[in-house]
């Protein structure tokens, strides 16, 4: 019996989360279409997300690009086809792991800060003092953060989709010694704008999750420094697990026809 | 009483959380610019009731009326106006830290977009005199300030919009006494300059005699006791007594356990 009890709790507690969540998703997107809005705020989170958060992606695609130059040499050349090098870099790259890394990433350094700041305005009381200054935290806090995440993450997934490309080409040319036109053809001849258009639209939404995952749990963080301490890993996790799903949901609506 | 409606009048305010009942029919008239003070131990729900009027929660049953209006279920802009006339004073001052100070004194207006950029420094200059702070901290953040100073500013920023309301959640908790006498005589002098009505919680005898024109004990959910702050001493009520002489024994129970 009551293991039975507390299969029912988990899943009650599971469809109340999952509820509260849509009403706070729903709630922000109106709030991001309805005036008034927050240019100054919402200029300073896409600086945060934008501009900051260069350093940190670029470095893992630059090392991502190169270790797949690497790894695909060393399987290719069983079959003489080192000539493919360049594909697998670009494709994989552009699909794949440039939205998905960056995404990642963005979700350990955006998300992150995004909850604890949140979480804190929230024990500190912040929050209430918002509302009673006749401003919508809602539209105040967690639009402005939403705009910046679904505007920005493209606009960082293509300048790492570059990055990731150029590491290829480092490997592929300076370490393993082929030709560097050869490498730079290969890769212009094998990309198709859907590629790229796919891999920007993955960010969009990842930008989305980071930042709904951030403001979430940081808006619903209870107790002091714990809570937001738990608010904080909260948004991490869930972002980047769902990240992933819906990295292959994606996948699944541009590719699987 | 004075013979026009109350400004804030609170008519059997329930409001629990899950199982437990924290308030069991909250009666309560605040007069036009008169300054109430509710006093009770901590978790009795003092903060619940100022919660409830300013619709950061909402009761469970009862009416709460602003000017005659019942304002329990307001929500979006409508919510908005009645709070455009109430400011409030946070216990931990709950400045927004990412903020300098005269922007935290100003962001009410500058978010009604009532005053420009410009204008709002020298609107907080002017309500940080107000508060007797100088102008050589407009620049600062919040961080950088002592509680007593961030009192203040939280107190300017209550004050900013000349509001009709005003809420003291805790004034003068987590201060010395010299300080808190300090914040005391700024509100008295405040709600008389303004001619604001004011609603003060607080725990500290000393301060809600010296802030109140009349004092409620909150106790169980109810207020059990009102009156003029000179009554206080001679009221009879074992309540009362046992509170402002702060004694473990007596008709009030407090929950140890919990």
């Amino acid at each position: 019996m009551n293991f039975l009890q507390t299969i029912g709790r988990v899943f009650l507690a599971f469809l109340a989360t999952a509820g509260r969540l849509t009403i706070f998703t729903a709630s922000g997107i109106t709030h991001c279409v309805r005036p008034p809005f927050y240019p100054r705020i919402i200029l300073k989170q896409m600086i945060e997300i934008g501009y900051y958060s260069l350093p940190v992606v670029g470095l893992t695609a630059v090392f991502a690009g190169m270790v797949l130059a690497l790894q695909s040499y060393t399987g290719f050349s069983r079959f003489s086809a080192e000539g493919a090098i360049a594909n697998v870099v670009v494709l994989s790259i552009t699909r794949e792991l440039g939205p998905v890394l960056a995404g990642l990433m963005v979700a350990g350094r955006i998300g992150a800060a995004m909850a604890a700041e949140i979480g804190t305005m929230r024990v500190t009381e912040q929050i209430d003092a918002l509302t009673t200054l006749s401003t919508n935290p809602m539209k105040y806090l967690v639009a402005p953060r939403l705009i910046a995440g679904l505007t920005m993450m493209p606009v960082l997934v293509f300048i790492a989709d570059i990055i990731g490309v150029f590491g290829g080409y480092l490997v592929t040319v300076y370490k393993l010694g082929f030709n560097a036109s050869n490498y730079l053809q290969n890769t212009w001849n094998f990309l198709e704008a859907d590629d790229v258009i796919s891999g920007l639209v993955k960010a969009s939404v990842f930008g989305f999750i980071v930042t709904l995952m951030g403001c979430y749990h940081g808006y619903n963080s209870k107790g002091g420094a714990q809570g937001v301490g738990m608010a904080t890993t909260n948004a991490v996790v869930s972002a980047s697990i769902l990240i992933l799903c819906f990295d292959y949901i994606l996948t699944e609506m541009f590719f699987a026809k | 009483m004075n013979a026009r409606s109350p400004k804030i009048s609170l008519q059997g305010v329930k409001k629990a959380f899950g199982e437990k009942v924290v308030l069991n029919g909250v009666d309560l008239d605040v007069g036009v610019g008169e300054s109430v003070v509710i006093i009770g131990g901590s978790g009795t729900g003092k903060s619940v009731t100022i919660k409830c009027i300013q619709g950061l929660l909402t009761p469970d049953q009862g009416r709460i009326e602003i000017d005659g209006e019942n304002v329990v279920g307001l929500g979006g802009t409508e919510r908005e106006r009645v709070n455009k006339q109430i400011g409030m004073l946070f216990q931990a001052a709950a400045l927004f830290d990412s903020l300098a100070v005269w922007e935290n004194v100003a962001f009410g207006l500058l978010a009604e977009k009532r005053i420009n950029r410009r204008d709002a420094r020298d609107l907080a200059v002017e309500k940080l005199a107000l508060v007797g702070l100088g102008s050589n901290l407009i620049d600062l953040s919040p961080a950088d300030l002592s509680g007593g100073m961030q009192k203040r500013v939280g107190l300017a920023r209550a004050i900013a919009a000349d509001p009709d309301i005003i809420f003291f959640d805790e004034p003068t908790t987590g201060l010395d006494p010299i300080t808190a006498d300090v914040i005391n005589n700024l509100i008295v002098a405040i709600n008389q300059k303004i001619g604001a009505t004011a609603l003060t919680i607080t725990h500290d005898m000393q301060s809600a005699k010296k802030i109140g024109d009349r004092i409620a004990l909150l106790y169980d959910g109810k207020i059990i006791w009102a009156g003029p702050p000179d009554q206080v001493d001679n009221s009879n009520n074992p309540y009362l007594d046992q509170f402002i002489h702060g004694r473990t024994d007596g008709p009030i129970k407090m929950a140890l356990r919990a």
